[in-house]
């Protein structure tokens, strides 16, 4: 997994509520498209016409935000499908960080898996480096400290949960860490074949 | 004063990593082309060996037609998902059920009619509204490709336990109101986040009325209430389905288990992190009129305006919402003409659904220009629904009968709702374009739709009724 420790850059505000990941990826394309070409169609029905030609008014075509590594979005960002598709997409058009209010769960979760990190901060916190960064001027995101630094005004503090967040500043893993403890996988079943037989088919 | 989470997580826990987080073991896997396929081609790039092919299960249901007469490589782009995922299972030692076998299906669907879903079990697939499955009181919840291939390589999953939840829905619906329109309305009330990082227990007098497939259609969409995991208590409801099904467990075997299934239940005095109470008799029937399932009203209500939005984004969302569903405010949802009918998917496919729309359907017609759409559930509901009569009843009044799979649901296997024009649907999501590019959902229920189907218009079923 490509590790996360800091980014720095500018930061598209995407202020809409519920982003859903079809809106991020639509389907059609997870079917016909190849994982690291996904980029090209991450927001597909908001970045293009009808035409196919570039929306001028979505945040992502602006010229201040093309390369944006970061993405401000309205609560609940990336609710709806678990395609991973949704991350590779994002990835694949440079953004490295998403801070929002709230996240889909299993988007959340899928995110942790790339490389990619979530920033969850209080609704007033959201709005406020909103406002700051629709100028496009930078701002940081230090996994590390655990801070936002924004265009004015003190950093702004973000938890990630200690596993999640040693995982991305080392790029673990996370099949590599769970089998080191295949022993106690294997006494868990070896315990759970006796005590509910009907879940293992051949004891069924 | 434990709750059905502690109940159903704890026992599942082989590690304890920390500040909330398990390694917890993972019962059961289902697999389906999009998401199993993909899972399956790394694990032979990466030379990786499923850990307990036993626990695994496999079925196209995603990208593959669903015309009658359809056969694996009828949608083309679908063809190498769904021979990759009968190879991979094939490969690997794990049940795969392929077109035309009882076993194909939607994946949650199938699983409970197979008795591969079983109360107390944690179940995962590569699709978000594995919650289904929590209708028969498992732990059930959706994963992306990335975790999937991790439970198939290990067996376990790191998690953390989500808080826990519960919605009591109290007193009982009046006639014609179903589950549809329990959880659409539950979805209105509390906002397409009301459950984000929780589990949701669904319980209450409403809830332990329900049949299995009515407590599945409510669970299938807590996924929409941004929670992961729904489900409900098992019963003696939910005992009576699982006894006798291909995988469930019979005999001495089926006692074992079901003193054990009996002591899944929240405490009178468990705690919750959060309680949301619903009076169930004050519903009606329920429709989306946007983009997000928390877009919902009464067929009864007037479409909302942008000005009554709680704030300003979603003032915002709303106005792109309404410009994006051709409406306009002010107006009554009801008599909004439709163009299409889809009556299927993993919320509304099962028997009781297409019964209850046939008997809508049945001595009328589809209106005139309106394209309507039956796509039972699996080949098992196929069969039970044509024993039935049903696929006459449907093909009589002009709909159209399929095969099973996910369809206009999803729209990943290239049958869409064309552009502009507007669905009455029974599927969970009004996604922009989720039903394809630039296609118009209102969710809804079986008999809802059936009854739009044959008016041309979203109306309330209980005015047909007479």
């Amino acid at each position: 997994m490509t590790p996360f420790t800091t980014v720095t850059g500018a930061a598209a505000p995407l202020m809409r509520p519920n982003t859903d990941t079809d809106v991020i990826i639509p389907i059609q394309r997870l079917t016909g498209t190849a994982r690291d070409t996904l980029g090209r169609y991450a927001f597909e029905p908001l970045r293009y016409g009808a035409d196919g030609a570039e929306n001028p008014d979505f945040i992502l075509n602006r010229p201040a935000f093309r390369s944006a590594p970061i993405l401000i979005a309205g609560p609940n960002f990336g609710c709806g499908s678990s395609r991973e598709g949704a991350v590779w997409a994002l990835m694949g058009m440079g953004l490295r960080c998403v801070i929002a209010e709230s996240f889909g769960d299993i988007f959340q979760g899928n995110c942790f898996q790339n490389g990619m990190l979530p920033v969850a901060l209080p609704a007033d916190a959201v709005e406020r480096l909103a406002r700051q960064a629709a100028s496009g001027a930078p701002v940081t995101v230090d996994l590390a400290s655990g801070t936002v630094t924004p265009p004015e005004g003190p950093p702004m503090p973000f938890t990630v949960a200690p596993l999640r967040r040693e995982a991305l500043l080392e790029g673990l893993d996370e099949l590599g860490q769970t089998r080191k403890r295949s022993a106690e996988i294997a006494a868990w079943q070896e315990r759970d074949r006796a005590a509910r037989p009907w879940i293992w088919r051949e004891t069924a | 004063m434990p709750t059905l989470l502690d109940r159903l997580w704890d026992p599942h826990v082989v590690a304890d990593l920390g500040d909330g987080w398990s390694l917890l073991h993972i019962d059961r896997v289902l697999m389906h082309d999009l998401s199993g396929w993909r899972a399956m081609e790394e694990m032979r790039e990466r030379g990786l060996a499923v850990a307990a092919p036993d626990l695994a299960f496999a079925t196209p249901d995603h990208a593959v037609s669903t015309a009658p007469g359809r056969r694996g490589d009828s949608y083309g782009p679908g063809e190498r998902l769904w021979s990759g995922l009968r190879d991979g299972a094939a490969r690997n030692g794990i049940p795969f059920f392929d077109l035309g076998q009882v076993g194909q299906g939607i994946v949650h669907v199938m699983g409970p009619e197979m008795g591969i879903t079983l109360p107390g079990t944690t179940l995962v697939c590569g699709d978000s509204h594995t919650c289904t499955n929590g209708g028969l009181g498992a732990l059930a919840f959706g994963i992306g490709s990335s975790e999937l291939v991790h439970v198939l390589a290990t067996q376990v999953l790191r998690q953390r336990k989500p808080r826990a939840m519960r919605v009591r829905f109290e007193g009982r619906p009046g006639p014609g109101v179903t589950p549809k329109d329990l959880i659409l309305h539950l979805i209105g009330r509390i906002g397409a986040d009301g459950g984000a990082g929780h589990a949701v227990e669904f319980a209450g007098e409403a809830i332990r009325a329900l049949s299995i497939e009515g407590r599945m259609t409510v669970c299938n969409m807590a996924i929409e209430l941004g929670a992961k995991m729904g489900f409900v208590a098992p019963d003696e409801t939910t005992f009576a389905y699982v006894a006798g099904r291909p995988f469930a467990p019979g005999g001495a075997m089926l006692d074992r288990a079901l003193a054990q299934w009996r002591g899944l239940a929240s405490d009178a005095d468990a705690v919750f992190d959060r309680e949301v109470v619903v009076d169930a008799a004050g519903i009606v029937p329920t429709v989306s009129w946007g983009t997000s399932p928390e877009h919902t009203i009464a067929i009864d209500a007037a479409i909302p305006a942008p000005g009554a939005a709680p704030d300003a984004e979603r003032r915002a969302a709303w106005r792109a919402a309404l410009d994006y569903m051709g409406l306009t405010p002010g107006r009554p949802i009801a008599g909004t003409p439709v163009d299409w009918v889809f009556i299927g998917s993993c919320t509304n496919s099962r028997m009781s659904d297409l019964r209850e729309a046939a008997a809508v359907a049945r001595g009328r017609k589809v209106a005139e220009g309106v394209r309507a759409w039956v796509v039972p559930g699996s080949e098992a509901v196929k069969r039970q629904a044509e024993a039935e009569g049903l696929d006459a009843v449907f093909r009589s009044a002009g709909f159209e009968w399929r095969e099973p799979g996910c369809s206009l649901c999803v729209a990943a296997n290239g049958e869409r709702v064309p552009e502009s024009a507007r669905c009455a649907s029974t599927s969970n999501r009004n996604f922009v374009g989720r039903q394809g590019p630039g296609a118009r959902t209102h969710l809804m229920g079986p008999a809802m739709a059936a009854a739009a189907a044959v008016t041309g218009a979203i109306i309330d079923v209980r005015r047909l009724a007479a």
